[in-house]
């Protein structure tokens, strides 16, 4: 029996969802390739899955791993040169939409399926009213007037929640903001009040607060609207929440698919198990070190006949070296493994890594940074672009890291935690307060020791794409400081101490001969941890140093900080606005908004006992991949976006979000208060 | 807008001033003297004293700051002075030549913008076909192909066939606008086919771009006709860049056409330039060189605001 035999009996058997109507959108053994000038790369290999009316179904996998080449087949939106799709059928509303000419599926596109992207900020034609990108399908699709059109996307406007839409419907992209966007984009997807709605990634641009309440809208209109919605995330706890249904793909195949609360309680896939081990979690007790899927994913343009996730499973059996088709399990899901009854009956596990936690003890030492009211404006000039004004990027943020700590920078974007970062790197002149590095004032320091510390003080940017310079092998660039430093003489010296360097953070030292373009995104990471170490700093900046990483690499990064951590004794300002993650390896926190500080305390009591409501807010927008506790959830609190930077809020720069607000909080600004010891809030509520 | 618009045009002064420092003083460090040339040109013997007359009666034995005032305040009072070699205004001797080149930098850059957005939009539609094959051909023939031999061309094929050479004298279109067009548009074509090349390659590349753009997939998704996708959504983004090379082009095609002119026996602002500095006209040169530099900033002001025109994001007021 060969394996796409067994997919196709698989197939056959009657879908695990209720109903004997069909379903409204079934994909059948979909292949996808894309043909480049370096072979032929099947993006997606028998993909199979069924969408009934009105279901939620999630696709989940990590970047390459063919989600969202599946949305976009099914959409034939594929690149028209490079993309084929030579098998499969993909049934909608009882038409194989492959069998469709161009004209009859442009009739679909818009009408009965609309897509929503992962990117509102280049989703939307930058040099058209929103009015008429919202208008266009109503036109073009249901052929009404512009009247009839105009009244129409006021009411889509209303229904995604945009106030006053009479005016912003001759608004455009660049005067909304990003979570607006995504709502126009939605506004857009709804128009024609389609049967399916495929959802690109739709949150993973947009802020935790943002995320929810779009997400929120999201799953409150299909459910009105009885329409399906497929969400493709790499986010397992965005799943949690709103999917029925999930599809865990992995290298171009469904690895398992099945209903959420199975699917998370009793996955039966290593590698689905794997994932939900590897997400930090805010719903779970902080473990001493992430559990990891070590090693990559296969490269789709040269795959073996073995299991595709064999060389990573650490249940592999010589039976792996042949495909599994996909079996249905004991769940009512299908997993492709051999050995999934073998995972039902609890025979395999991750092996838990135990330890114990890093014990962050008090700290009596002097601390190796401290910030003192740290302020920095920028002048937004009247000049060529009129409005004047004054941008309070960072105002008055306060604080110490001592050596060997981590301490956690939150907030959502905007809040000025960038900022801080690159006033520390002394990338940016503050306006105002002051920085000390272990000692040295660092506005009043000599050149000289300005110098010095420019070497201790590292920094890891968040793009691994286009922080190294795609010139240079990685042993110059990791050589290069080396060298201007004079930190090592002569090459040989300098190789030996590029592979030294190597070896730490994990790579092997024949990557030095590399260029940047040849690594994976992890890779790359590693290599400019290792530009970072080559100085030998005491103290590194981490600004989003692993969220563009796929969740099974961005826990390998976190373990090699942590460990690197542990053995140069750095001490590390983790800036992100990943709420799980920061807990994850931060030891104290600084909650940060609007250029504020709004907490600070020790992770646990953050996570634990948080007293600022914006605190709150923010650790309740962040969903868990637990769909029983998701599920459960009050809907959430936060509503509104940032306010402008041009017209900030009187008093507490949190009033015109905050569930506590009060005439007072307009008019006061609170101070940062040491509320209990060693935790400090700016809030005059509490 | 309007606001803006007035600023540009203020901060024009210091560019204007700057230019006319440089120029001046440039051209005064410049060896040669027009009264040598002109009285001595021809070979004939001219006393010292003759010489010294006059330069006296042109001004030009006076100090140079003094010179260089004479002419600002000139300026000032939209007086650009006399041609030293003619005598005539300057004004006079320019703008008997603006008005056929002008004529031409705007035909050839209709001729350019015509053949360009159709070229160049099918070549990036129809990337690695044969049609942008035959367009990337014809593009790097006009980029590679100087514009006065590919006028050569044109007038020995026209001789060839027709037995037709360029009049002599140049008719303004007012007067006899078919014989104005007969002869015009063969110079017109000959550096149109570059500033077309230059502009289709322009539009091919940024309409490459832009059909990758993240909008472009929007729309697609959301039915819109492909037609439509194409001339709405695409076409008007990737215009954009487009504008800018067509803007800097026309100013390069008044005063820049040398050798052009020449071919076609055109009497435009390129021959009197190359007339004036083998003279050493100083009047004239400095007339005509504020006259381009004031061109240049006017046209680049226009780029700006056209482009703030078909760019919402770009508003020059609050």
């Amino acid at each position: 029996m060969t394996v796409v035999e067994a997919d196709k009996d698989v197939r056959g058997r009657p879908d695990a969802q209720p109903g004997a109507t069909a379903p409204l959108l079934q994909v059948e053994d979909l292949h996808t390739q894309f043909h480049t000038s370096r072979g032929i790369v099947r993006a997606v290999e028998g993909v199979s899955f069924s969408v009934d009316r009105g279901e939620v179904v999630a696709i989940v996998g990590e970047s390459g791993s063919g989600k969202s080449v599946t949305a976009l087949s099914i959409m034939r939106l594929l690149p028209r040169l490079t993309g084929k799709i030579p098998q499969g059928r993909v049934t909608f509303d009882g038409r194989n939409l492959l069998d469709l000419d161009d004209e009859q599926m442009r009739e679909i596109r818009g009408r009965d399926i609309s897509m929503i992207f992962q990117e509102p900020m280049t989703s939307l034609n930058p040099i058209l009213t929103i009015g008429l990108q919202i208008k266009e399908p109503l036109q073009i699709h249901l052929g009404m007037s512009d009247d009839e059109a105009q009244a129409r996307a006021i009411e889509l406007l209303n229904l995604v929640g945009i106030t006053d839409p009479e005016r912003r419907l001759d608004q455009y992209p660049h005067q909304f903001s990003g979570g607006m966007r995504q709502r126009v984009m939605i506004a857009i997807g709804l128009a024609c009040n389609p049967k399916l709605i495929i959802a690109d990634e739709p949150t993973t641009a947009l802020d935790v607060t943002i995320q929810a309440q779009i997400l929120e809208l999201m799953k409150n209109l299909s459910r009105k609207l009885n329409i399906a919605l497929i969400i493709i995330t790499h986010n397992l706890g965005v799943v949690a929440r709103y999917a029925d249904r999930v599809i865990v793909m992995y290298a171009a195949r469904v690895a398992e698919q099945g209903p959420a609360e199975q699917l998370f309680h009793k996955p039966r896939h290593p590698y689905t198990m794997g994932l939900l081990r590897s997400v930090p979690r805010l719903d779970h007790p902080r473990g001493s070190k992430l559990e990891t899927i070590e090693g990559l994913p296969p490269n789709l343009a040269n795959v073996s006949t073995a299991c595709r996730f064999a060389p990573r499973c650490p249940f592999r059996i010589p039976v792996c070296e042949q495909e599994p088709p996909l079996y249905p399990t004991d769940t009512g899901s299908l997993s492709r493994c051999h050995r999934h009854a073998e995972i039902a009956e609890g025979k395999i596990t991750w092996s838990s890594l135990g330890g114990v936690g890093l014990n962050f003890a008090a700290n009596t030492e002097a601390p190796v940074l401290s910030v003192r009211h740290l302020t920095k404006h920028f002048s937004v000039s009247g000049g060529l672009r009129g409005a004047s004004g004054t941008v309070r990027a960072v105002e008055d943020v306060s604080f110490d890291i001592y050596p060997g700590e981590t301490l956690g920078l939150v907030g959502e974007s905007g809040c000025g935690k960038t900022t801080v970062g690159r006033l520390i790197l002394r990338l940016e002149e503050p306006s105002a307060g002051e920085i000390h590095f272990e000692g040295v004032n660092l506005s009043t320091g000599s050149a000289a020791e300005l110098k010095a510390m420019r070497r201790k003080v590292q920094v890891i940017f968040q793009d691994p794409y286009s922080s190294l310079n795609p010139r240079m092998t990685v042993g110059q660039i990791i050589g290069e400081p080396l060298h201007v430093y004079k930190i090592v003489s002569g090459r040989k010296q300098n190789e030996e101490r590029v592979a030294d360097l190597l070896e730490n953070v994990g790579l092997r030292p024949e990557m030095a001969e590399r260029y940047p373009h040849q690594l994976s995104g992890g890779q790359r990471q590693r290599v400019g941890i290792a530009r970072a170490l080559a100085m030998e700093p005491s103290f590194i900046v981490c600004d989003e140093a692993v969220s563009a990483l796929d969740v099974s690499i961005q826990g390998q990064i976190i373990n090699l900080l942590e460990e690197l951590q542990r053995k140069f004794r750095l001490a590390y300002l983790f800036i992100a606005h990943d709420l799980a993650v920061v807990r994850h390896i931060s030891a104290r926190v600084v909650v940060m908004y609007f250029g504020r500080v709004m907490e600070i305390a020790d992770r646990d009591v953050i996570y634990g006992g948080s007293l600022h409501p914006y605190t709150k807010v923010l650790l309740d927008a962040a969903p868990v991949p637990d769909p029983t506790i998701e599920k459960q959830r009050e809907p959430r609190l936060i509503k509104g976006e940032l306010p402008s930077h041009l017209a900030p809020p009187t008093g507490c720069v949190f009033n015109t979000r905050c569930p506590l607000a009060s005439q007072e909080c307009r008019e006061v600004i609170p101070p940062l208060e040491e509320k209990r010891p060693g935790h400090f809030a700016a809030c005059i509520k509490v | 807008m309007l606001r803006y618009s007035i600023n540009r045009v203020l901060l024009m002064i210091p560019t204007l001033l700057g230019v006319a420092v440089l120029v001046f003083f440039l051209l005064r460090i410049v060896p040669g003297d027009i009264v040598e040339i002109k009285l001595r040109g021809d070979g004939g013997t001219v006393t010292q004293e003759t010489i010294e007359l006059e330069r006296k009666r042109l001004g030009l034995d006076r100090p140079l700051i003094n010179q260089f005032g004479t002419w600002m305040v000139g300026m000032a009072t939209l007086d650009f002075g006399d041609s030293m070699w003619t005598e005539r205004p300057v004004v006079t001797e320019i703008a008997g030549r603006l008005e056929l080149s002008l004529q031409v930098a705007i035909m050839a850059t209709l001729i350019a913008i015509l053949l360009a957005i159709p070229m160049g939009t099918a070549a990036a539609l129809f990337r690695d076909s044969w049609i942008d094959y035959t367009v990337r051909l014809i593009t790097i023939g006009g980029l590679s192909i100087p514009s006065f031999w590919f006028g050569m061309l044109i007038m020995l094929t026209l001789l060839g066939l027709f037995n037709w050479l360029p009049p002599i004298t140049f008719t303004p279109i007012y007067v006899d606008p078919v014989a104005n067009l007969t002869q015009l548009i063969w110079p017109a074509l000959a550096v149109g086919y570059r500033y077309c090349a230059v502009v289709a390659r322009m539009i091919r590349s940024s309409l490459l771009e832009v059909m990758n753009e993240d909008y472009i997939r929007t729309a697609r998704a959301k039915g819109v006709y492909e037609k439509l996708v194409v001339s709405r959504h695409a076409l008007r983004n990737a215009l954009l860049p487009a504008i800018t090379v067509i803007g800097l082009e026309f100013t390069f095609l008044i005063g820049g056409l040398v050798v052009t002119e020449q071919v076609f026996n055109l009497n435009g602002i390129g021959q009197l330039f190359v007339q004036s500095v083998s003279r050493n006209d100083f009047t004239l040169i400095q007339g005509m060189v504020m006259l381009i530099a004031a061109f240049y900033v006017f046209v680049n002001l226009a780029i700006d605001l056209l482009y703030a025109v078909f760019d919402p994001r770009i508003r020059y007021n609050s």
